[in-house]
């Protein structure tokens, strides 16, 4: 039987009937038409879905929508404002942290959650960090290096405007 | 892939999800973040017609310290435990073992209470509430009761919760200032499951002097006596032990758990 949910997506309040088995990934993208949030191996092991919900990343692929009735939510397009992600997104360019840009999204999310909440994190801890996010492209170097980048940036001041 | 079919409740008390389940005919099943059961139901290894989301229960999520114990909610999340955000009895030994379950992303969601349940031999929590003498508190058709760790887990994946029960809470009991532990885990990469694991705990104080041989082929082994392991590493009683817990005998297998209790017994060395 489907389910009435409520969430909020990208600060915009979003209503729906959804099927209880509909994983909140393909809500995300089938039914809002937000593809930015992109689908790997949809057992949680990849972080290529890796989101934001009431203000944590999660994995989208195994949250179920009907499961976040009331919940906030924010995906890769619900970022355009903000500060951290906007000093992400130059140092991902800077760095060649993406190739395909599979992962990225998913990245980013885990990325912003280090800077955030490990503001001394070195490169080993930054890599123990991205362990549940897995890219075929870079090798990771690129990546560690601009989520590195971001950190010393942020205590020497350097502010990038979203 | 894709679940099958089923149907979603999330009740707001115990009393209602136990109603829920005993409609289900053994085919409901409880969810609680889901980080487990959420990969099952995507890989169809679970096909229940019935999901009974328990993260709405306040109950579950409630965290009581006593004198002598501390009890979490069923639906405590790796990552409350991982930030201190949630009182600690076992001299950081719970927040250090949350810290390494697999994902941030996952540990955001998953709870304590759901890895219980789920009973993954490679998981961290069967092993580490089994080495503090946890209890699981549990509410069901037939009324609450609580079951001791060593009693919980009755098998890979198998556990002693009925059909309409609930797992609520975990005691955790408290450990004294002079006690000491280390816990060691082999992961192929950060954030997997384990393929050996090994925790010991002396808690002289209270006269606890035990380890946990994990990650076996069925349920975490206790050693309830492991005098032999901490005053002198004796390698002979490891192996032995090693051979009980039931990892297979091919040597591989033996090594890498052999050397994570011994591993596991250094760190406690350390350990101030």
């Amino acid at each position: 039987m489907k389910k009435t949910i409520h969430i909020t997506i990208n600060a915009k309040a979003v209503s729906a009937e959804v099927e209880p088995r509909t994983q909140l990934v393909d809500f995300i993208r089938e039914h809002l038409d937000l593809t930015g949030t992109h689908v790997g191996c949809e057992h949680g092991v990849c972080g290529a879905c890796t989101i934001e919900i009431d203000g944590a990343p999660a994995r989208s692929c195994i949250a179920y929508a009907a499961a976040c009735d009331g919940a906030t939510v924010r995906t890769i397009e619900g970022f355009g404002d903000d500060d951290v992600m906007a000093a992400l997104r130059e140092a991902f360019s800077a760095e060649h942290a993406l190739q395909c840009g599979y992962c990225t999204p998913g990245m980013l999310v885990t990325a912003r959650d280090i800077v955030l909440r490990l503001p001394d994190a070195n490169e080993a801890r930054i890599r123990k960090e991205l362990a549940g996010n897995l890219c075929r492209c870079t090798g990771y170097v690129g990546i560690v290096r601009a989520i590195a980048r971001v950190l010393a940036e942020r205590k020497e001041g350097v502010v990038h405007a979203a | 892939m894709k679940p099958v079919a089923f149907d979603y409740e999330a009740p707001r008390d115990i009393a209602t999800a136990v109603k829920l389940l005993a409609g289900g005919d053994g085919m409901a099943k409880v969810m609680a973040g889901g980080q487990s059961l959420g990969p099952m139901l995507n890989l169809r290894l679970a096909q229940p017609t019935l999901l009974v989301d328990v993260r709405g229960i306040e109950k579950l999520r409630e965290v009581t310290e006593t004198a002598d114990a501390l009890v979490l909610g069923a639906c405590v999340t790796h990552a409350m435990i991982e930030d201190g955000a949630v009182p600690d009895v076992t001299r950081g030994l719970m927040a250090s073992v949350a810290a390494d379950v697999a994902y941030r992303a996952v540990r955001n969601r998953g709870t304590v209470g759901g890895s219980l349940c789920h009973a993954d031999p490679a998981a961290d929590w069967v092993s580490t509430l089994l080495l503090l003498a946890a209890t699981a508190i549990i509410e069901g058709e037939s009324g609450a009761r609580e079951v001791g760790l060593e009693r919980f887990m009755d098998g890979a994946f198998s556990t002693a919760l009925g059909d309409t029960d609930v797992l609520t809470g975990i005691r955790v009991p408290r450990l004294s200032n002079a006690a000491r532990w280390g816990y060691y885990k082999f992961c192929r990469k950060p954030g997997e499951f384990a393929e050996a694991l090994a925790a010991v705990l002396v808690d002289s104080q209270r006269k606890v002097c035990r380890a946990v041989i994990g990650a076996t082929n069925g349920t975490p082994y206790l050693i309830a006596d492991a005098s032999a392991l901490v005053n002198g590493f004796d390698d002979a009683a490891a192996l032995a032990h090693v051979d009980a817990a039931g990892v297979g005998d091919d040597q591989y297998e033996r090594q890498i758990h052999y050397t994570a209790l011994k591993r596991a017994v250094a760190r406690m060395s350390a350990c101030a």
